[in-house]
């Protein structure tokens, strides 16, 4: 079993645990992901990895609730296990000295963003990360990325925070008034598709890190095929960073959606139920 | 011939095997077949006609003693039949229900020259299942040797090498990708054809031999094989299989409805998509599915989708009827349950709509030609023969590749042009001292048995390893060791 050993709500629906998984931890680099199941009926979910202790043997992961299982594995608490945790998966993230770089991440993709961030500025780099949101309230770990970061820039959708518009503006304005070696984006399909048609006009290469679904997240099933230069490729093996000017974001978005029928029905019966339906995953806290 | 010694009658059939109705059963994902009554058991174990030579051994990639199984059948001794099977096999329950015996132990049986073979699969499983049923007993283990092995892959091969390992006082730790064990037995195979309980109680019986087993541990990423030696272990068995789907590289693969045969049996097997949403994995079966292939895997697909809801599930093969892979039983099974079959077909590219949905395939029709590099008739295709038949899902069940993660993080192990792990087929010995591979990952796709069939042969020579403790090699041994590296370097310059 795996324990979380922290619990935090970020904003609201974007939570943060902390899993003791020292296996896991002891090889996890920045750009890899987990895959974590709750419970004995339950899915199994890739999620990124937000941050590593090797020391504590824990594991970061932020996710934000959107179908079952996440609003579900939100209602965990400290002390409670997740059934399985496995782990690190993808391909570490590239790491060189490029210059000047820019870190843009989205929503709950600033997470991820934030160990290759650090990575980056510990090789040198001047990084300059640009997080966006929604609004104010959606807006978090402005600490963390300041610390990653040599610079911090924050923009939110509808100005209720710092600066109005979208992550791609602050971008452009970047580009365009100090000009950047590379970027690194990670968040939502739209807004990763956005960077990516900004930047290709500047010819600055561009990475984004692909979270499409997967079931066993080591090459077995393919479902997370994505078509990168017109190769198939799958995310799990061969990402999920892929050459975001290379991506067919269309094929990705459409593929992203396949379940949309089936995860209202699970998420309308979860919630109709109002609580889990399964109780003989949870060990209580048990060490 | 044996045959005309004995003085009883032959009975030329086989003893029918109860099955499931095909109408309910293509609604259910209990059990298809039932397993033989006691009196059927006995009755088919009298046919046997215990011939001395005993031809039906040399199909068997284990080597089970079967005239003296079946010969305790025969005398109701179900515990001496069931202690007899298991000298050899450590998956019986597994065996008896999935293994190929067409083409193995029954393909060899003097009575089938005449009539039909002895059903040895059929009693085989009945042994296994009445052991299972009224306690299993756990052979005795050898003294431990203070040896550690460390088995990647908790698949038939790792199964079979860890048990093996484990009797001969060595002990034994696997290594397991997914969270539960058995490999292809738990994410392939169909419930329908081997029930899950009774893979998860062969596995407990290992467990109870000694073997330790971890699963979420993918060896290649939280720890490479070096590490592993360098943390204790004295030896390794690759038996990680061939996981990798292949495609068919046609134009609208990727469409939404477009599943590989692993992610569509995983999705159901595994993740027991099929009582969704009682359990939170979704699949996708439509109402009209195309399965692309000809082997049980493809079989188990088009006989899931129906049991997932489909109207019509169809086998698209590029060859004919005769040059069918998958058994003839799973043949049989999915045409009472309404499986239909286009022969000589392939697909040429899968159409879909504008929200990038499959709305059907484009087929050509083929003709076989001459005998191909494997000697079967190679199909052709018939110019401007194109059909679009009309589906919206396609699952490809066409083999898998290797996956890269081991060797990727192992460099100096050999692997040959397809990425298969270079290992001496007779002992399992690869260019890595120490480490031994067997199964699909060595050989490509290929059957439970002869997977536990490499199983068992690499044990026996990582026991020799281990014993001869590496540094003190005896003669002969040696010469075993320096004939598989002849043999090794021949195959990685192939």
């Amino acid at each position: 079993m795996y324990r979380i050993v922290k619990k935090e709500v970020l904003a609201p629906t974007l939570n943060l645990i902390e899993i003791h998984a020292p296996l896991v931890a002891r090889k996890a680099l920045a750009g890899q992901f987990v895959i974590l199941r709750i419970h004995d009926e339950g899915e199994r979910i890739p999620v990124t990895i937000a941050d590593f202790d090797r020391k504590k043997g824990t594991i970061t992961c932020v996710f934000q609730e959107v179908g079952r299982t996440t609003k579900e594995l939100a209602t965990f608490t400290e002390g409670e296990c997740l059934k399985d945790f496995v782990g690190p998966l993808g391909v570490p993230s590239h790491i060189e000295n490029y210059g000047r770089v820019a870190c843009v991440g989205g929503g709950v993709g600033v997470a991820p963003v934030h160990p290759i961030a650090r990575a980056l500025k510990e090789a040198g780099n001047e990084v300059i990360s640009i997080i966006g949101a929604r609004n104010k309230d959606l807006i978090f770990w402005e600490d963390r990325m300041g610390a990653a970061s040599s610079e911090l820039r924050v923009t939110t959708d509808d100005g209720s925070y710092l600066r109005k518009g979208f992550v791609t503006d602050l971008l452009k304005e970047l580009i365009e008034e100090e000009g950047i070696d590379f970027c690194l984006a990670i968040g939502p399909l739209p807004m990763m598709r956005a960077v990516c048609d900004l930047t290709k006009n500047y010819g600055i290469k561009t990475v984004v890190s692909l979270n499409p679904l997967m079931v066993d997240g080591t090459g077995m099933c393919g479902c997370c095929r994505v078509t990168v230069g017109g190769e198939t490729k799958f995310a799990c093996v061969d990402g999920p960073e892929f050459d975001g000017h290379q991506v067919d974001f269309a094929e990705m978005a459409r593929r992203s959606v396949i379940y949309k029928h089936q995860e209202k029905v699970s998420l309308d019966l979860y919630e109709e139920k109002g609580t889990r339906h399964h109780h003989q995953c949870r060990c209580g806290g048990e060490e | 011939m044996a045959a005309e010694n004995t003085k009883k009658a032959i009975i030329p059939k086989k003893n029918p095997m109860p099955a499931q109705d095909p109408v309910i059963r293509a609604g259910n994902f209990n059990e298809v077949a039932l397993g033989y009554s006691e009196e059927a058991v006995v009755a088919e174990a009298e046919r046997c006609i215990q011939c001395k030579n005993a031809p039906c051994r040399q199909g068997c990639p284990v080597d089970i003693d079967i005239p003296a199984f079946i010969k305790k059948v025969a005398e109701r001794d179900f515990a001496g039949g069931a202690q007899k099977l298991k000298e050899t096999n450590a998956l019986p329950a597994v065996c008896g229900r999935v293994c190929p015996q067409e083409s193995q132990c029954e393909k060899y049986c003097t009575l089938g020259k005449k009539y039909e073979p002895v059903g040895i699969g059929r009693i085989e499983r009945y042994l296994a299942d009445w052991e299972l049923a009224t306690g299993v007993k756990i052979p005795q283990t050898a003294a431990p040797t203070g040896k550690k092995v460390a088995i990647v892959g908790s698949g038939p091969a790792g199964l079979t090498c860890a048990a093996d390992l484990a009797k001969l006082g060595h002990q034994v730790t696997i290594f397991e990708a997914l969270h539960i064990a058995g490999g292809v037995l738990m994410y392939g195979i169909p419930e329908f054809r081997l029930p899950k309980s009774v893979v998860q109680a062969e596995i407990d019986n290992l467990k109870k031999l000694g073997v330790d087993i971890q699963v979420n541990a993918i060896v290649g990423k939280f720890s490479t094989i070096d590490e592993l030696m360098e943390s204790g272990y004295d030896a390794v068995f690759l038996g990680t299989g061939a996981g990798l789907p292949n495609f068919m590289r046609i134009p609208g693969e990727n469409a939404c409805g477009v599943y590989s045969a692993n992610e569509f049996l995983t999705r159901s097997n595994l993740m027991q998509a099929y009582r969704f949403p009682e359990t939170d994995t979704p699949i996708f079966a439509g109402k009209r599915v195309a399965v692309l292939g000809g082997g049980n895997v493809a079989m188990d697909a088009a006989r899931t989708a129906l049991r997932l809801g489909a109207e019509e599930s169809w086998i698209v093969y590029r060859r004919s009827r005769v040059e069918l892979p998958a058994r003839i039983e799973e043949v049989e099974h999915a045409e009472e349950e309404g499986v239909k079959f286009q022969f000589l077909t392939n697909p040429t590219r899968i159409l879909y709509n504008d929200d990038y949905w499959v709305t059907g395939m484009e087929c050509l029709r083929y003709e076989l030609g001459e005998p191909d590099a494997s000697g079967r008739r190679s199909p052709v295709p018939v110019k401007g023969s194109e059909f679009i038949l009309e589906v919206d899902t396609v699952v490809v069940a066409i083999g898998t590749g290797l996956n890269p993660l081991i060797s990727k993080t192992t460099p100096d192990l050999a692997v040959n042009k397809r990425g298969n792990i270079t290992a001496d087929l007779e002992t399992g010995a690869t260019s890595k001292p120490g480490v031994y591979a067997g199964g699909d990952v060595v050989t490509g796709s290929a059957t439970v048995i002869l997977a536990m069939g490499a199983g068992r042969a690499a044990a026996k020579s990582i026991n020799n390893y281990l014993l001869s403790n590496n540094k003190f090699l005896s003669g002969s041994l040696l010469e075993v060791r320096e004939a598989s590296q002849v043999r090794v370097n021949e195959a990685m310059s192939k």
